[in-house]
């Protein structure tokens, strides 16, 4: 990962862009506050020390009351900065955005992008593709307690809250692999509920999503067969789907199209063999009081079990 | 602050002049006495609670589409008729706090045994006013909420008759001084604000599910 | 309705009362009339506001050391990425506890107890109202902490953060009795509050001595005033929430359960309707101290005494109007959200005017010096203002949606809570301490803790400014190595590391001071307000003769000879009390003597209170010895009432009330 990859002041989206802006604005007038300020203070304490100042009561009062005006002004520039920013960050709205629906859980994101034809919809976990240059509406839920979805580089967060629909309007336009983090404590793994964002070309988009449009592939080796066997034998398919097999689990991340993720555990592990092993051997051990157990597979198991899931692409 | 300022000025060294204070009473009613503005505080601090109550009420009814969701709302009878028995008992509160005010302790004391049973009848009938409820209050939010706004009050009743029996108790069997009189005074303030804070929790729990 | 001033008080020249004989004589009958006793059931049975007022600062500063060292611990854990110092339910216990202790155990007890120990004496009164009352705000105080920090000794702490947001506080996400843990301390810290805001509220209006209209009140105590209202006002907010709370875990109520018609957001409301006012209950009785500081260091007057009354006041009501702006990620209608980002932006002005005010008070000084404690005071101007200064970008909705529940938010708050209340303070302490223990604080190690304090807080904290814009949230108990965090989370460890170091040196000068520094008299520092024109520490009976006032900085305007009360018995527990706005004498109270009672009414409701949340019906059976001992308190005994009879005569009704 590179660094500057969730952060506030290195907007990737036009929106991330007008609060950078906001903030730079109120950064210069805060900081040029707080000097004059300091200077007044030191200034004060030489002339006290030498009770070098004649100032009536009353002057000094007069002083105190212009002080007052000036910092009214600041306010009320800083009051407008943050209106017009509301007003410009709110003008993304447009009717051919495209819909995506995320719902919270402890702790990882079911992602789904909205289509009215069911079969064109996509779902997947802890990782969301945008494609650049075109306002994107996400439809907020949550399954469980209040999350918060934030992707600092794209736009402010916005919390997911059980029994409410919230919504939040992005757009990416600098192509990049970006980090969003759940921001509103949920219990023992909150510091591990991240989401990989991959702004891309809208072709690319359209062929990641057509792409994982698709079920998942048959298994041509025997030892992918037997992968695919002890997957919805065992206990995976209690949790986990993998659309066109058994496996129709709703309670954990979708793993239809797991080996094309960059992350595993929302955000936690890279997605290679050795960490997918090690996170599927002993899950308590990454995320201690996450609710996947560990799942007893010996190790031929465990071998066939990635072997078929290197092909879930 | 006339009189004290004549005192001031050229008088020769600190502390040569003394106010004396001697002569004044022990006492005070009403806002002169510590008692009535600690009860004063705990009347807002309750208050406050008494309004939070409601607007919770009033917040969760928001959310919904109907109010109550399921069933009817309270049976009006015990409610109402526990609304005028508390009105009813301001009668002999009044009597027992303006006795108090004059240091009657005969009136203090007859007064203080009948507003004891108003206290008996208004704690009765509440209970009986938790069976006409018509739900529990782990059924949904508005059963939780109506509990809770009627427990609240109920808290109030009951302590209400408690320290107004010990004070009762007190005031017949002794020691008796001045300052009981400011107690029994200020015990027939919490009276009222106990009687008071019920009608707009009436209104709400009774009337609140009957208005749209 | 008039009130019949029928017996006034007399003014007598030359009073022999007022002679250093007679003076001598009362002052030894005062002592035995006033003095607490030894002995174990003597300590547990104190009232005296001064003894109560030393316990609860030295318990909060307790909790404090506690608190810090739980900090130290989070440190530890965050100076490298995917540390395994603490486990993930260890961390979320411990960041819980450490905001659960500084805000409730700490910051505002220890506040309030500022008050209790100086109210009475600014503004010439023998007593606090209600000193058994008192007592029991303390235990309940010292009992709520123990049972805070035994549960949390067993593992079964608090882990929800210091506001414990449903539905994950709630019964489905908590288990167990952690989540009613936190709310129950809550119950015990509120009730220690209020009855402490009852006592303050009650002594400031009616027990001022005469001569001290409110216009002429020391700022600290318009201070306490405002922050007692304050108190009063906000906490029912939270013992209703945390009441709500505590039923859906135990008993299945559905407040905050959006299945069954409750709703989360009703908590964060009623939380927050508590939460903010609760940070201005910290933050205003600083301001009163930074007044005193600053006058004294300064030599003269605060310029603006009305202007600073109003600019506290101002803030105390605006204070109750800005709570959703802790809610402003939350997604509700931008019309109602905007309102808050106006009354958030507002609320900066009245303190803004106190700072022009106090930067000119000490412009116009004369000769002004440079104490330890004014350099406490000074530093609020670089400190306090930081935070300040975020806390208006964290108004506005855009820039708070994306800096709320980051490190961002962190610094912001320990900028405002530490540089606008604790560095106070802790000037406060040292400036205070003379009085109350007859010694002076050491002015080296003062300086130096000082300024190792100053420098280690702002390695701690302002890192973390940077690490929020750079995206790291709020209460995690890692974070991964590739983001890059680990420089300035090293950084802040650091700073922790200077920040108690400097701590142990203000405690090492505290303790060698008790018992080698400096003997104080009775004004060093050369103060204007009441509590240095008696000794220190003070007797028991704070004053004799009780002085009078004649203007707002009594003691550099001695020249204008305000009369001594007398009159007063020598041989009970005697104050006086006065009217509310002028303070002119209207009759005199009998204060009630040491009583074990509060500290057993303390005991039965601290196990009422805990029986409850192991059992519902622990809250009826609970009730009957609490019920007993309140009795036991309140029941006058046989002494007093002869002694009331011998002094007023015959039972007669010579005052009237409409």
């Amino acid at each position: 990962m590179t660094p500057h990859i969730q952060s506030i002041i290195h907007p990737a989206g036009i929106e991330a862009a007008r609060i950078s802006h906001l903030w730079w604005v109120m950064f210069g007038i805060c900081a040029f506050v707080w000097f004059a300020v300091a200077a007044a203070t030191l200034i004060a304490i030489r002339r006290g020390r030498h009770a070098a100042s004649a100032a009536t009561d009353r002057q000094a009062s007069f002083a105190v009351a212009s002080a007052g005006v000036v910092s009214v002004i600041a306010l009320v520039a800083l009051l407008t900065q943050s209106v017009v920013t509301g007003r410009a960050l709110d003008s993304i709205r447009t009717p051919d955005a495209l819909r995506i629906q995320v719902t919270g859980n402890q702790w990882w994101w079911d992602v789904q992008y909205e289509n009215p034809t069911p079969s064109l919809r996509v779902t997947t976990a802890n990782e969301i593709h945008l494609p650049i240059g075109r306002p994107v509406a996400i439809d907020l839920l949550s399954n469980d307690v209040i999350h918060s979805f934030w992707i600092p580089s794209l736009q402010g967060k916005i919390d997911l809250i059980p029994g409410r629909l919230n919504e939040i309007w992005l757009q990416a336009d600098k192509p990049g692999v970006y980090r969003g983090q759940c921001a509103e404590y949920c219990g023992a793994q909150h510091a591990k509920m991240a989401m990989v964002v991959v702004a891309e070309p809208p072709d690319d988009f359209e062929r990641w999503l057509a792409a994982n449009r698709a079920s998942a592939p048959v298994p041509v080796t025997p030892e992918q067969e037997r992968g695919k066997q002890v997957v919805e034998r065992g206990p995976c398919a209690m949790c986990h789907t993998i659309t066109g097999t058994l496996a129709g689990g709703h309670s954990a991340p979708d793993l239809t199209h797991i080996a094309s993720r960059s992350s595993l555990a929302a955000g936690s592990l890279p997605n290679s063999p050795g960490y997918l092993a090690g996170w599927i051997t002993d899950p308590q051990h990454i995320k201690p009081g996450n609710h996947m157990p560990p799942t007893g597979l010996n190790a031929d198991e465990l071998q066939a079990v990635l072997t078929y899931l290197e092909t879930l692409k | 602050m006339s009189r004290l300022r004549q005192g001031l000025g050229g008088l020769g060294p600190a502390h040569s002049v003394a106010l004396d204070v001697s002569e004044l009473p022990t006492y005070g009613f009403g806002h002169r006495s510590l008692l009535w503005w600690a009860t004063a505080s705990m009347m807002i601090i309750e208050g406050m609670v008494f309004a939070m109550v409601i607007v919770s009420y009033l917040y969760l009814k928001g959310r919904v589409p109907h109010w109550p969701p399921s069933g009817p709302g309270p049976d009006l009878i015990w409610g109402t008729l526990n609304t005028i028995i508390l009105l009813a008992s301001c009668v002999p509160n009044a009597l027992a706090k303006k006795a108090a005010e004059r240091m009657d302790l005969a009136k203090v004391r007859l007064w203080l045994a009948v507003c004891l049973v108003f206290a008996l009848a208004f704690n009765g009938v509440r209970a009986l006013e938790f069976t006409a409820l018509n739900v529990r209050w782990d059924t949904n939010a508005y059963g939780s909420i109506v509990w809770l706004a009627l427990g609240f009050h109920t808290v109030h009743v009951v302590t209400d008759f408690l320290d107004s029996s010990v004070l009762t108790a007190l005031i017949f069997v002794g020691p008796i001084e001045e300052r009981r009189f400011v107690d029994v005074s200020e015990n027939a303030l919490y009276w009222y604000f106990v009687v008071l804070t019920w009608l707009p929790m009436y209104a709400v729990i009774y009337l609140g599910p009957r208005i749209a | 309705m008039t009130a019949h001033r029928e017996a006034h008080p007399r003014l007598t020249e030359n009073d022999p009362r007022l002679d250093a004989d007679a003076l001598e004589r009362e002052r030894r009958l005062l002592e035995r009339t006033w003095a607490g006793g030894r002995g174990v059931i003597a300590w547990l049975s104190e009232v005296d506001h001064k003894a109560i007022g030393r316990r609860f600062i030295v318990t909060a500063f307790a909790f404090f050391a506690l608190a810090g060292v739980l900090a130290a611990l989070m440190r530890i854990q965050l100076a490298r990425p995917e540390n395994h110092f603490l486990s993930p339910d260890a961390y979320n216990q411990i960041f819980t506890m450490h905001g659960t202790t500084m805000m409730f155990l700490f910051a505002v007890p220890v506040v309030l107890a500022m008050g209790i120990y100086l109210v009475p004496l600014m503004i010439g009164a023998r007593a606090m109202a209600f000193p058994r009352m008192l007592a029991y705000g303390y235990w309940m105080f010292l009992f709520g902490g123990i049972f805070l920090y035994v549960m949390f000794a067993l593992n079964i702490g608090p882990d929800n953060g210091w506001f414990s947001y449903p539905p994950l506080a709630g019964p489905a996400y908590s288990y167990g009795k952690r989540g009613d843990v936190w709310a129950q301390l809550i119950t015990f810290t509120e009730v220690s509050g209020l009855v402490v805001a009852t006592c303050l509220v009650c002594t400031i209006f009616k027990l001022r001595t005469p001569g001290m209209s409110l216009n002429r009140m020391p700022l600290f105590v318009w201070a306490m005033l405002i922050t007692s209202f304050m108190v009063i006002f906000a906490m029912p907010s939270i013992v209703i929430s945390s009441t709500c709370l505590i039923l859906d875990r135990l008993v299945a109520t559905q407040f905050f359960n959006q299945a069954e018609g409750g709703d989360p957001l009703l908590w964060q409301h009623l939380f927050w309707f508590f939460g903010h006012p609760e940070v201005y209950i910290i933050f205003l009785p600083a301001l009163g101290m930074m007044s005193e500081i600053i006058s004294t260091a300064a030599r003269r007057k605060v310029v603006g005494y009305m202007e600073m009354i109003l600019s506290m006041t101002a803030t105390a009501f605006i204070g109750f109007g800005v709570w959703v702006h802790h809610m402003f990620a939350t997604g509700l209608p931008q019309f109602g959200v905007s309102f808050f980002t106006a009354s958030s932006i507002m609320i900066v002005i009245p303190t803004a005017i106190q700072i022009f005010n106090w930067i000119a008070t000490i412009w116009t000084a004369r000769r002004l010096q440079i104490t330890v404690p004014f350099l406490y005071a000074a530093s609020f101007f670089f400190v306090f203002i930081v935070g300040g200064l975020t806390g208006v970008m964290l108004a506005s909705v855009p820039l708070d949606r994306q800096v709320h529940d980051t490190y961002f938010v962190v610094a912001h708050f320990h900028y405002v809570l530490i540089g606008g209340s604790t560095f106070p303070l802790l000037g406060a302490i040292y400036f205070w301490f003379p009085k109350i223990t007859g010694r002076m604080m050491g002015d080296r190690l003062g300086r130096i803790s000082f300024w190792l304090l100053f420098a280690g807080f702002n390695l701690t904290f302002f890192p973390m400014h940077l690490l929020g814009l750079d995206g790291m949230p709020r209460r995690v108990y890692t974070y991964p190595g590739a983001m890059g965090w680990q420089g300035l989370n090293l950084l802040a460890s650091a700073g922790a590391l200077v920040i108690f170091v400097s701590l142990l040196v203000y405690l090492v000068n505290v303790a060698v001071s008790l018992r080698a520094g400096a003997v104080a008299g009775d004004n060093p520092w050369g103060a204007a307000t009441l509590e240095w024109a008696t000794s220190s520490p003070p007797p028991p009976y704070n004053f004799t003769p009780q002085p009078t006032v004649a203007s707002r900085e009594p003691l550099w305007h001695s020249e204008l000879r305000p009369p001594a009360i007398v009159g007063l018995r020598p041989d009970d527990r005697e104050v006086l009390v006065t009217y509310l706005l002028d303070a002119e004498p209207d009759h005199r109270y009998s204060m009630p003597g040491p009583s074990l009672w509060p500290f057993l009414a303390a005991i039965a409701t601290s196990v009422m209170f805990v029986w409850s949340i192991f059992q519902a019906q622990g809250v009826v059976w609970g009730s009957i010895p609490v019920f007993i001992t309140l009795v036991g308190w309140f029941w006058p005994t046989k002494g007093k009432a002869r002694l009331e009879r011998g002094v007023t005569g015959r039972l007669t009704a010579r005052e009237s009330v409409s």
